[in-house]
């Protein structure tokens, strides 16, 4: 366990100066962690577990959207699951439930659970057609067409930077859609 | 969109660097201060008889008191801006001002009084007092609030309370250069109680704002 958060730790550090592949493989590896988590607090809010690839998308965004408050000092595993704990609370209360969240559902993963398949997220999809025409083209590019940012400039007509601010706009919209909604 | 389709938009976006939250916070503060000094300088103005006022220690003692209040409110709300952070071992810095106002006041209590005790409390300024701290501060708070809202706080309504003290430190701070009242008595009836209204304004604007 210890060991996994070290790496954690390492690979955002990495993240942090620059390494977008480490970003990569962290947020892959944090994602199962993440969905066993919000499986376990659905289940226990008495929800059906299918709406925990929706939390796990809100938290992925919003450690996205807030890595520049994590202290590179610090371990990672600890801000990651503070940011976990409040996108579940946030969701359980959104829909309506009393929330008793267990503070361990994100500290403490089970070793050798099960990793369960990618399941179908409906929020982030949904909210992605009310974005403006240019950043929606440029998320469905880059995500879903796995293109790089300059294939996709060019596809676009667009300058590679106009596509970088288009990324971040919309990823900053989608999430504040989310939260809102 | 599935979630590794997700990921890879994030990664191809960690290019994107975003200040620190005491960079934005501190932009904030500069750009809302000049409204409150303006506020200041329209409404209330530094009083006349600042010079004599600067000889008297409770005079002086009023700034440390709000300065004591500020200062440590930026350091907490910073600090309950990272999404782990916890108010314990932190709490005890917003503590500084009620200690040094109950060293002034007793200070006070030991001298002979220049006035009747409840004529102190009282003073002359109390209701300008509740209205200008509170008025200098509006602009302060949305700064601080604008600021706080690029962290990432678990507590939206304390991380909102933390901004409303910065700005009622910040404005009392102006305002204890207008107001004659110089008593500790009076800066902790009044000072306190417009940073309470402050301070639950920022909480009421914060739970709904600094939600991230």
């Amino acid at each position: 366990m210890r060991g996994r958060e070290d790496e954690w730790t390492g690979l955002m550090r990495s993240a942090m100066a620059g390494d977008d592949a480490a970003y990569h493989r962290l947020l892959k590896a944090v994602t199962p962690v993440l969905r066993a988590a919000a499986r376990r607090g659905l289940a226990r809010a008495g929800q059906p577990p299918d709406q925990a690839e929706d939390i796990v998308q809100e938290i992925l965004l919003a450690v996205h959207l807030k890595r520049h408050t994590w202290d590179s000092e610090a371990p990672f595993a600890p801000w990651l699951f503070a940011i976990g704990r409040n996108k579940l609370i946030d969701a359980l209360r959104r829909r309506g439930r009393r929330v008793f969240v267990n503070i361990d559902d994100f500290a403490e993963t089970l070793p050798g659970e099960a990793p369960q398949d990618t399941a179908s997220a409906g929020e982030v999809a949904a909210q992605l057609g009310t974005l403006p025409q240019r950043q929606r083209d440029v998320l469905q590019s880059i995500a879903v067409e796995a293109a790089s940012i300059k294939d996709t400039a060019a596809r676009l007509s667009m300058s590679e930077g106009a596509v970088r601010v288009a990324l971040h706009r919309g990823l900053a919209a989608l999430t504040a859609k989310l939260r809102d909604h | 969109m599935d979630t590794d389709q997700l990921i890879r938009s994030l990664a191809a976006d960690n290019p994107h660097r975003a200040p620190r939250v005491g960079a934005v916070l501190s932009m904030a503060l500069l750009v809302a201060a000049p409204l409150s000094i303006l506020i200041f300088a329209t409404f209330f103005g530094v009083r006349a008889d600042v010079m004599s006022a600067m000889r008297n220690p409770f005079f002086d003692m009023k700034f440390a008191v709000t300065l004591s209040l500020a200062i440590p409110a930026i350091i907490v709300s910073l600090h309950l801006s990272r999404p782990e952070a916890l108010l314990r071992g932190w709490g005890w810095l917003l503590l500084l001002p009620v200690g040094l106002l109950a060293v002034a006041i007793g200070s006070e209590a030991m001298m002979a009084p220049a006035m009747p005790m409840a004529m102190r409390l009282v003073g002359k300024n109390s209701r300008v007092c509740m209205v200008a701290i509170p008025a200098m501060a509006l602009p302060l708070l949305a700064g601080a609030l604008f600021g706080l809202r690029h962290g990432a706080p678990s507590r939206p309504a304390l991380a909102g309370a933390l901004a409303g003290l910065v700005s009622a430190g910040l404005a009392a701070t102006l305002y204890a250069a207008h107001c004659t009242d110089d008593s500790p008595l009076f800066v902790a009836t009044w000072y306190t109680l417009a940073t309470a209204l402050v301070t639950a304004i920022g909480a009421a604007v914060g739970s709904r704002v600094l939600r991230y």
